[in-house]
């Protein structure tokens, strides 16, 4: 038996994603953005939260999946990492598990069309269910982000 | 000048210095060879010395002085430290401490630091090892003497009382008795205090005037007077209050006086001594009242309360952790959502007692807002009203004329940034005047008025707020500033004819550079510009020079507004909303769409007899749903950047309003035209234009 560890599950675009549980500050549910001019088009602007204004990316538009409006499931995951606070808009999100880290397996080349790079590895959880395990570092890598600004811009 | 206004600021910052010179003197013993570790302890000392000799107590700053002497000789490795120099600073650190609690509890923080300092000077001379052995053999003879009932004079009264003798007064020690059938012997000490008072003024009593005033005494107390009354009369008068037994009135001379306060009352017992100082601070803070106490060290009882010990009125603070404040002030933002929510319920529900309720928690919560916004917040002026004196007295000192004109000293900043901010501009300040302002006789043989000017500025412009020190005087002397930086090894001579005009005036921030060729008590021991850069930068901010040979330099701060309130123009671009500070902004007004002129491409319009550009914000911020050119009437904003000016479109504008700047965070970086966020009282996030990206 490996460790145990707590992980926030969400659904984006029919898979389900996995984030350390301490990596995450909240779990919001949709709220009035401000769209923040001249940024690229994943980030939605920034919100409100409790005082501090958080910036807002759409985690759909960040993989490169086709954004779709938000819906009464959507929520948004406040997640800090170093000290980078930003909040992710995910089609849903409501368990909360404990995963063994011997269950988690480095990626494949290919997943379901979220590039290799983003994925830390992926949880099996019984024995059809298949949990994405983000790398958060570089969700949030911000080189690449400036370059994905060039090429829009 | 009134000085309780920034004395609670000198506590909070003397605290800091000796907390730090504590900690570092601990890791110096630690580490005797780290010369960095010195650096630290004696800056912290400088100023120390400086905030102490500004605010008047003149013998923190003495003591301090001897200290920096010896720390000095230390950083210059002509000293090695030894047991002896350590203990003798942490000596001196405790008296220092002892002193700024003195001033805590609304005292003058005077004390008798005589024997520290000769320790120190001995240090400072070599001697120390000779005074070691001297000082261990004082303790031995001391502490013989302690339990002897003797009433000694420490140097101070002496003085005090050898003064009056020289200026014709009289001195007596008078010793009274009061009856041993007496009910109330407190009362019968005051009205022999009182007469004594009326006759002239008393130096000392023992025992002490509270101790008496609680008859914490037998039967017989002793006290030092100065007087013009006749020893007979004074002895009849005092024997006139009923109850007294005797009254032993003895003249005193400078014999009996040296007597009294022989050197070993230096060393006496602390009690003793903890006693004097007590009692001293006690007179003071009734004598300060006095507008004319020529001697600082009388004792002088009021009549309706003698010499009660109250702390002066010193302003109450406590000092906050600011991550609570941030804490604290994002909660609050999230009630005033709740409350405009509250709001909207309670004008569809309709019930009075509920909007009742609501007006209520709306108003209770507006004055909340108020205090919770500006916590942070501090004037400017709390750093800035210390100034006047110490340009007055180095002014005096150099045998100048001055005159200092301050701008904008209630321009509010972070209560971080205020707390750092006050030694760069003293070293800017003194600066300007040790080496900017020209001597009386230079500035007329200029053609300048006699009077030299230093300009000292705040004001917020964008998300900085801008300190500036200007002076008239001689400006920099590029030629002299070379040399000198060559001689230092700061740049070689082929880096130095590449320089521009403005690197060269940059040199003097240059560590280890000093223009002046002598070493002033104003400019410092090279704690000098260097300092004060790296000091600015820490904070986030930069510092730039300007200055014209012979004209005059001016020394521009910038400092970052971490968190701030501002003034701004709330303004609508379609369904959003942005924030404009006021402070750039010239006008507003209406055009109409004939009015915008096409030159080249560019446009522009007529504003005030000039042609200033025309920036369309809606395209600059690419907004989706509003697009001024599809108005026959259009609303501008005239901003401005310096000198420069241009008016920008906006749809409309919704008023003027006091926001809260946020960062955007670390995510988000170098927004064009965008310098920071608001939140709205509605609870949305409004962001922040910097005009000066608006302005090419």
């Amino acid at each position: 038996m490996g460790e145990e560890l707590k992980v926030i599950v969400f659904a984006l675009a029919e898979e389900e994603y996995g984030i350390e549980v301490d990596k995450v500050r909240t779990i919001e549910r949709m709220s009035p953005i401000t769209r923040v001019p001249k940024t690229a088009a994943f980030i939605k602007g920034v919100m409100n939260l409790r005082g501090v204004v958080v910036p807002v990316v759409d985690l759909r538009g960040r993989f490169g999946l086709p954004e779709q409006e938000p819906t009464d499931n959507s929520r948004i995951i406040v997640v800090a990492v170093d000290d980078l606070e930003v909040g992710f808009i995910v089609d849903s999100a409501n368990d909360v598990i404990d995963i063994d880290t011997d269950n988690i397996d480095s990626p494949p080349e290919i997943v379901g069309g979220v590039k290799a790079k983003y994925l830390h590895g992926i949880a099996k959880l019984g024995d059809s269910r298949l949990l994405i395990m983000l790398n958060l570092v570089e969700v949030l890598n911000k080189n690449e982000i400036e370059q994905l600004m060039q090429l829009e811009g | 000048m009134d000085m309780n206004a920034y004395l609670s600021m000198f506590i909070d910052e003397s605290n800091d210095h000796l907390q730090s010179l504590n900690e570092n003197l601990l890791r110096l013993e630690g580490e005797p060879e780290d010369l960095s570790i010195v650096q630290n302890i004696f800056r912290s000392a400088h100023t120390l010395k400086g905030m102490s000799a500004t605010m008047g107590y003149e013998d923190l700053a003495a003591l301090t002085h001897e200290m920096e002497n010896v720390l000095d000789l230390v950083r210059n490795s002509k000293l090695k430290m030894d047991s002896f120099i350590f203990d003798t600073l942490f000596k001196g650190l405790d008296a220092l401490e002892a002193m700024v609690q003195d001033v805590v509890n609304g005292g003058t923080g005077k004390a008798d630091v005589t024997s520290i300092v000769s320790a120190l000077q001995s240090i400072f001379s070599g001697e120390h090892k000779q005074a070691e052995s001297d000082q261990k053999a004082a303790a031995a003879g001391n502490s013989t003497n302690a339990d002897k009932p003797i009433l000694l004079l420490d140097e101070y009264q002496t003085s005090v009382l050898k003064q009056s003798i020289d200026s014709g007064h009289q001195a007596y020690h008078i010793h009274v008795t009061i009856r041993e059938d007496c009910l109330l012997k407190a009362v019968r000490a005051y009205m022999v205090f009182n007469l004594l008072e009326a006759h002239g003024e008393i130096v000392k009593s023992e025992p002490s005037v509270q101790d008496l005033e609680q008859e914490k005494f037998d039967r017989s107390f002793t006290v030092f007077t100065i007087t013009q009354t006749k020893l007979e009369d004074l002895q009849t008068q005092i024997m006139n209050v009923s109850e007294v037994e005797s009254a032993v009135v003895t003249l005193l001379d400078e014999e009996s006086l040296h007597l009294l306060s022989t050197p070993t009352a230096n060393q006496q017992a602390e009690a003793e001594v903890k006693k004097a100082k007590e009692e001293v601070a006690a007179a003071i803070a009734v004598v300060e009242k006095k507008e004319e106490a020529k001697a600082p060290a009388v004792v002088a009882p009021r009549k309706e309360a003698p010499a009660q010990a109250a702390p002066a009125a010193v302003n109450r603070t406590i000092r906050v952790d600011i991550d609570r404040l941030d804490t604290l002030m994002n909660l609050f933002s999230e009630l005033l959502i709740d409350r405009v929510r509250l709001e909207q319920l309670s004008s569809e529900i309709k019930r009075n007692d509920l909007t009742e309720t609501v007006e209520h928690m709306t108003r209770v919560s507006t004055d909340l807002q108020n205090i919770v916004l500006k916590l942070r917040m501090v004037p400017v002026d709390s750093v800035f009203n210390r100034f006047p004196r110490m340009i007055r007295d180095l002014a005096k000192s150099l045998d100048k004329k001055i005159e200092l004109v301050i701008t904008g000293a209630d321009t509010e900043l972070d209560r971080t940034v205020i707390d750092e901010i006050g030694d760069p501009l003293v070293h800017l300040l003194r600066n300007s005047v040790d080496h900017g302002i020209e001597t009386v006789e230079e500035r007329i043989a200029a053609g300048k008025s006699e009077v030299g000017t230093i300009f000292l500025r705040a004001y917020h412009s964008g998300n900085h707020v801008f300190i500036e020190v200007e002076e008239d005087g001689r400006g920099i002397n590029q030629e002299r500033v070379l040399k000198t930086a060559i001689k230092n090894g700061v740049v070689t001579e082929d880096e130095a004819k590449k320089l521009s005009s403005d690197e060269i005036n940059m040199l003097i921030f240059a560590a280890g550079f000093s223009t002046a060729e002598k070493i002033s008590d104003i400019s410092g021991r090279g704690v000098g510009l260097d300092v004060v850069r790296s000091k600015i930068t820490s904070l986030g901010g930069n510092v730039t020079i300007d200055s014209a040979f012979g004209r005059g330099t001016k020394f521009s701060v910038q400092l970052p507004l971490t968190l701030s309130i501002i003034s701004a123009m709330l303004i609508k671009l379609g369904s959003e909303k942005y924030a404009i500070p006021l402070s750039s902004i010239v006008e507003t007004s209406i055009i109409r769409r004939s009015q915008i002129l096409n030159v080249h491409g560019n446009l522009m319009i007529e504003f005030r007899n000039t042609v200033i550009p025309l920036v369309s914000l809606s395209r600059v911020l690419e907004t989706p749903d509003f697009n001024d050119s599809a108005e026959e009437e259009t609303e501008i904003v005239v901003v401005r950047k310096g000198e420069k000016w241009a008016a920008v479109t906006v749809d409309e504008f919704i008023g003027q309003n006091e926001i809260v700047l946020k960062t955007l965070g670390k995510y988000l970086t170098n927004i064009e035209a965008i310098s920071g966020a608001t939140i709205l009282g509605d609870g949305q996030v409004a962001l922040i234009i910097d005009p000066n990206a608006l302005i090419k």
